[in-house]
């Protein structure tokens, strides 16, 4: 079947809608915004670091873009979720563009230093932007009854969606399935070939004719961008933001340990650990503290690097 | 009262004073990344496991900060050893150096290390105690200007010029030296003269951690520590190494006072947050500028 | 005479204090078999590093087909025609063999609006070496002579005017070096100019209708192959000369 894939990523969005009318439990939406989350920052990663070789030090940096970009919009302008999207996406875009432009002309290890840089930076600037809260960070009221064409989105009697946290969950989901898209479209596309060989050798890549930096660029703007979309809702949904959360530990280290664990050949592989680790972390929340947590992603993904370098995906691959 | 002139002074001799702190700082990458072209990220924040190591020492059993760390340079050594082991059996010797591997598994062990530090110590900053620390020499010149030397920045410099001088003179002077200046730039040569180039890598990496016993505890004796300082320190040594040229010792203790003189105008005129921001933003501008640096080869376009 | 392919015009290289090239000039006819020879260190790939564009000339041009190519990144140069295989094979190691033709051949190997089918077009090239059998073979599995020729095939992949052969038969057996030559003769009947960059001087003389010979970066000769043979600064360059 031609459009198998897209049918299934339409079958899921419904079933995501479905899951804002029958389910009650508010912990479910909480995890699986998270997850979806994670499924956009993973996917975006890998746009960079899996398809091309480059490493992303810095992903909490793009999100946090998104996120700060949407809370100036409210404050500034008081537009909508859409519009949050949007510019969020785009802010960070271009970020990623200008990141890459500064750096990628020379070896990727400066790269991925530039992006760890920028995070660091842009920390540093929005903890003393007293405009949208600085280090104390600043509170979000989503509007009260939001309408879209005339239909009552967020509503608990009347609305689409009973309240904004499942109004979000259902926005990210389709978010995440776009991205994932989006992702496997770059795959069988002439740049995810050309990214693919300047993973396997830039030199010979460049001189067969590949445009080496042009096509980086678009993998950094692709991914800025994405990881942008998936901060921007960040603060609607907590209703509040401040630079610890928005460039918070987790963010970094999962956006590379998810991919490199999953199998950072196909769009499969980001997914696979966005879920699997994800859906892990929230289990073990419940039991463990958050430090030890992120100690174990940490230990596993140093494991996964040494023993299984293609993750589970590749893993699967190679015991067929 | 304090007048530009005074600002500007005690700016100026704090920063040179920091120079030479940062270049101690800086030496194990200037080994690790500028020799052997290792990209170890995570080196500021073994740094840090250093400074905590010295924390311990001092706490619990009061010995002074420079014996402590001077008393964990082995250990650091023997763990530098172990992890260039781990690293070449995993990512060098099949041949295919895949650098996206190499900096994911550095990062992991960062943050396993940053984690580990939070778990064990918590997020609250650390200090640690000895005669020297919390007083100033003062130099009063004229009458509107007092520079005031903290007595710990001054020890710093002279243990970390020390320690940078010596590890120069055995890297330019000894025949393992020059044996490892010269395994980033020709394996085969070394080979033929009978030397085996692993080994002398997997020493002279073992020796750029081991430098973590000593600059970790300068470090807390400088400033007060937390794990995650660790990350803001990755800008300032990575710029450090890559504004000196890679492969240059010379350039590094250079590198190291303009970045230290850098970092204490803007923290003195502008806040100390921003002190981080100067030095990734100076590596930057030397990537897009010069990327070899002041005194190094041409980096770039491997 | 036509115009050359590939004009040479006073090009130096340096690194830091050493100069690499210092001041060469030279040309190369359209069709011709030419040929680059000189000791280790003369500065023979790092010619060729300028011509192809990995590496930027300080001083000097360097025109390919009327166009002052100078500034132009590789890539650009592939697609104006030049095409190069490197000294060790640089696979594409994630792809199979026909899989990396396909790249050169998606990127520069045809104009816009014209149909093209890479894979077909990849699979006549691997014919013409003896390869076709291995067309989807990871490029992990080939011996050494078989990476060599995936080398020339991916850059015979790109359709080039020029194609530079980057010492492609060093450690070869005897059987395996005349395979080469034949495959570039091949080529060359198809119409492609052809530089050939090598040490084996039976493959050189056999090869080239003219050579030029480097030493420290300086072209110190430039004849036909009987010509080299009995030149004296080639034989100093290469054997050192008598005085020590």
């Amino acid at each position: 079947m031609k459009y198998l894939f897209e049918i299934v990523c339409l079958l899921l969005l419904v079933l995501a809608f479905a899951m804002t009318q029958v389910i009650g439990n508010q912990f479910v939406f909480f995890v699986g915004f998270v997850i979806l989350q994670y499924v956009v920052m993973a996917t975006a990663w890998n746009i960079l670091g899996g398809y091309a070789g480059y490493v992303n030090f810095g992903s909490a940096g793009f999100l946090a873009t998104g996120a700060y970009v949407s809370v100036a919009l409210i404050n500034f302008l008081g537009v909508g979720l859409i519009e949050q999207f949007i510019f969020g996406g785009a802010v960070a875009g271009l970020l990623g563009l200008a990141t890459g432009y500064l750096t990628l002309r020379l070896r990727g290890v400066y790269f991925a230093i530039a992006t760890l840089a920028l995070a660091i930076i842009l920390e540093t600037i929005v903890a003393h932007w007293g405009y949208v809260g600085g280090a104390a960070g600043t509170s979000i009221l989503p509007a009260r009854k939001p309408e879209l064409l005339g239909v009552l989105v967020v509503d608990r009697k009347a609305g689409v969606f009973a309240n904004y946290k499942e109004f979000l969950f259902f926005l990210m989901a389709g978010v995440a399935i776009g991205s994932v898209w989006v992702a496997r479209w770059i795959e069988h596309s002439k740049l995810g070939r050309g990214l693919n060989a300047i993973k396997d050798s830039e030199e010979a890549a460049e001189c067969m004719g590949v445009p080496t930096l042009r096509l980086k660029l678009y993998a950094t703007t692709i991914s800025g961008a994405m990881m942008g979309v998936a901060g921007a809702p960040l603060a609607s949904y907590l209703t509040f933001i401040d630079p610890l959360s928005a460039f918070n530990l987790e963010y970094a280290v999962n956006a590379i340990a998810m991919p490199m664990i999953g199998g950072t050949v196909s769009w499969m592989g980001p997914v696979i650990g966005a879920v699997l680790l994800g859906g892990a972390q929230q289990w073990a929340s419940l039991f463990i503290s958050s430090e030890l947590n992120l100690l174990i992603v940490g230990v596993l993904l140093v494991i996964f690097v040494i023993i299984a370098p293609g993750g589970i995906v590749g893993w699967f691959k190679k015991s067929r | 009262m304090a007048t530009f002139i005074d600002l500007l002074l005690n700016a100026l001799v704090v920063g040179i004073l920091l120079g030479g702190f940062y270049a101690a700082l800086s030496i194990g990458l200037a080994i690790t990344f500028g020799l052997l072209d290792v990209v170890n990220i995570a080196h500021p924040t073994i740094l840090i496991l250093g400074a905590f190591v010295a924390f311990v020492l001092n706490s619990q059993v009061g010995i002074d900060p420079i014996i402590a760390g001077l008393i964990a340079t082995p250990f650091f050594y023997g763990l530098g050893w172990l992890i260039y082991q781990l690293y070449y059996n995993s990512f060098e010797k099949s041949g295919e150096t895949d650098s996206l591997r190499g900096l994911a598994f550095f990062f992991g062990l960062l943050f396993i290390i940053e984690v580990g530090l939070i778990i064990q110590f918590g997020v609250d900053h650390r200090l640690v105690e000895a005669s020297y620390i919390g007083e100033s020499a003062n130099i009063v010149i004229g009458e509107d200007i007092d520079v005031a030397i903290p007595y710990r920045l001054l020890v710093a410099f002279v243990v970390a010029t020390i320690a940078t001088l010596a590890i120069r003179a055995y890297l330019t002077k000894t025949f393992f030296g020059r044996a490892v200046r010269a395994v980033a730039q020709d394996m085969m040569a070394l080979r033929l003269m009978g030397v085996d180039p692993i080994k002398v890598k997997r020493i002279a990496f073992a020796m750029g951690v081991a430098t973590a016993g000593i600059a970790g505890a300068l470090m807390i004796i400088v400033l007060p520590i937390e794990p995650s300082v660790g990350r803001l320190y990755i800008g300032n040594v990575f710029a450090i190494v890559v504004l000196g040229g890679l492969g240059s010792i010379s350039g590094t203790l250079l590198a190291a006072i303009i970045i230290g003189v850098a970092e204490s105008l803007v923290a003195t005129f502008f806040g100390p947050s921003w002190a981080p921001a100067v030095s990734f933003g100076i590596l930057l501008l030397v990537l897009a500028v010069r990327p070899e640096g002041l005194f190094g080869k041409t980096a770039g376009g491997h | 005479m036509s115009e050359p392919l590939l004009k040479i015009e006073g090009v130096s290289k340096h690194f830091g204090g050493f100069t690499a090239l210092n001041n060469v000039t030279t040309f190369v006819k359209p069709g011709e078999r030419f040929g680059l020879i000189g000791p280790n260190g003369s500065g023979k790939t790092t010619m060729i590093n300028c011509v192809s564009g990995l590496l930027r000339n300080e001083e000097g041009k360097i025109i390919f087909n009327g166009h002052d190519v100078t500034a132009q990144k590789p890539h650009q140069r592939t697609a104006a025609g030049i095409a190069r295989s490197f000294q060790i094979p640089r696979p594409f190691h994630t792809m199979s063999v026909i899989e990396n033709l396909m790249i050169p051949s998606e990127f520069v190997g045809h104009h816009r609006g014209e149909k093209f089918d890479d894979r077909a077009d990849g699979m006549e090239i691997l014919e013409t070496m003896g390869m076709a059998d291995k067309a989807d073979d990871p490029t992990t599995d080939l011996t050494q002579i078989e990476l060599r020729k995936l080398e020339l095939a991916r850059a015979m992949a790109a359709k080039p005017k020029l194609l530079i052969s980057d010492e492609a038969m060093a450690g070869l057996t005897g059987q395996e070096v005349d395979e080469v030559i034949d495959i570039l003769f091949k080529m060359n009947e198809r119409g492609i100019t052809i530089i050939m960059i090598e040490h084996i001087m039976r493959a050189v003389m056999r090869f080239s209708q003219r050579i030029i010979c480097l030493d420290a970066g300086q072209l110190i000769a430039e004849g036909t192959p009987e010509e080299i043979v009995k030149n004296k600064d080639v034989e100093r360059a290469y054997l050192g000369s008598d005085d020590g």
